[in-house]
């Protein structure tokens, strides 16, 4: 180390920096910029070192952090439509005309849009090179199982994302979606064995007490639609999503990191 | 740091902690009566967790609806005319009020496939749904696309007043030979 420090390496050794990254100091061996990361709340999802056939284009599609990467942007241009966009009837669609048409950068809501396309695609083929790959098998199974979870979630975020903008495109895409629900084997009204849960006379499962009911929070689509579809598409969707997410991207590391044969 | 994994390491060989001499003794919480209350906290827990899950299914079914009403009066049967269907509720209700030579009856505006609103086409004389194309006659009837029964016809009565109720909670269904019900139909 040279006697004179220079103003960066003063910072990088004052007590600011220290308490803020813990280990301390600039990284000046291998194994300090390994604890950099490991000690990083954010960076210790990741691996420390990559294999560099791992991260060949070719092979991965980088499909899997593209996706995660339009979900940050997802996340950020959904924050900012929320501060213009009311979930009612009455202000849901012309909130959504006022968002593309004067709201400056109302560009945000295409973004968020075109995103939510750009996300379902990549997700599917990140899926797509994964099974090609062969990357589902022991000890990634239950990666696997958890990615199969996450499409789900997304397909779901899309689904409820899809009604918000209250046009005839959304109303008729949920109509069609929540009689689908309605339908569903035991617990839709009218769906196959839906007499089956009932004792004597009371039937449980009714037009006010099936799936659909529960999906849409009325007998039609309404008022209480579009708010139940609000609230899953902004806080109780990303929520559930973002466990999942991080469930996955830890166990990539633990389980032998991006396609590495193991 | 670096000494991770020693200080993590519980060497099972050396002397028992002082607490579980204790135990031995008897004298503060036998081995017994710990599995006792073990069993009991989960017991507790678990019947905590399903209580607070079954209030959170059934906090998403409310009692009270706020939904528009599913009765309305329709006006008087000289209001409609023979061999014309009636739009006049479509929009507010979901109703077609279609008179005949016979009488008047009150058809749902709800497509039996996907449950979209077809749309009346006078020239064509037939109600076209803009999602899939399910075609139904002036009837009500089903004749072309994937739907696969004909619209229903709700509840049509007459008040004191000669006004004519509709009642949309009930519902009746051709393909169960319900059309021939006497409130499925308002004879003139």
């Amino acid at each position: 180390m040279s006697e004179k420090k220079n103003l960066l390496q003063k910072l990088a050794d004052g007590q600011i920096w220290k308490s803020i990254f813990r280990g301390g100091g600039v990284p000046r061996s291998r194994r300090q910029r390994m604890m950099v990361v490991l000690n990083s709340v954010f960076l210790h999802l990741h691996p420390v070192r990559l294999p560099k056939h791992a991260v060949k284009l070719k092979f991965t599609w980088c499909m899997g952090g593209l996706s995660f990467f339009i979900f940050l942007i997802l996340t950020i241009s959904g924050i900012l439509l929320m501060f213009y966009y009311r979930p009612t009837i009455e202000y849901a669609y012309t909130d959504m005309m006022d968002l593309t048409e004067q709201v400056p950068f109302g560009i945000m809501r295409e973004i968020h849009r075109w995103g939510a396309h750009a996300m379902v695609i990549t997700v599917w083929l990140h899926m797509f090179r994964v099974f090609m790959t062969g990357s589902y098998k022991p000890p990634r199974e239950f990666n696997w199982a958890i990615g199969v979870i996450l499409l789900v979630l997304t397909l779901l975020l899309s689904f409820t994302g899809y009604l918000l903008p209250w046009d005839q495109l959304a109303i008729w895409a949920i109509a069609v979606g929540s009689n689908m629900a309605g339908a569903t084997p035991l617990l839709g009204a009218e769906g196959p064995g839906s007499a089956l849960l009932a004792i004597g006379d009371i039937n449980f499962i009714t037009k006010v007490s099936d799936a659909r009911f529960g999906l849409i929070g009325g007998r039609f689509l309404g008022e209480a639609t579009l708010l139940r579809f609000y609230v899953l598409h902004c806080i109780g969707l990303p929520f559930i999503i973002m466990i999942f997410m991080a469930v996955h991207f830890w166990r990539i590391r633990k389980d032998g990191g991006i396609s590495t044969p193991v | 740091m670096p000494d991770n994994k020693k200080t993590a390491t519980i060497t099972p060989s050396g002397p028992a902690p002082a607490a579980l001499n204790i135990a031995d003794t008897g004298s503060e919480v036998s081995r017994r009566s710990f599995f006792s209350w073990l069993s009991l906290g989960w017991l507790a827990f678990v019947a905590a967790t399903g209580g607070f899950f079954t209030m959170m299914l059934r906090f998403f079914f409310p009692n009270v609806l706020f939904e528009p009403v599913q009765t309305f009066r329709a006006g008087y049967p000289d209001d409609y005319t023979v061999g014309e269907v009636d739009l006049r509720w479509k929009v507010k209700y979901g109703v077609w009020m279609v008179r005949n030579d016979e009488g008047i009856y009150a058809l749902s505006t709800t497509c039996t496939h996907l449950g979209c609103t077809p749309n009346w086409q006078p020239t064509a004389k037939k109600f076209k749904c803009p999602c899939h194309g399910s075609g139904f006659r002036i009837t009500g009837i089903h004749f072309e696309g994937p739907a696969p029964r004909p619209l229903e016809r709700f509840k049509i009565t007459l008040a004191d007043d000669g006004q004519i109720i509709i009642d949309k909670n009930t519902k009746y269904q051709q393909e169960k030979g319900q059309w021939t019900d006497p409130e499925a139909f308002l004879k003139v």
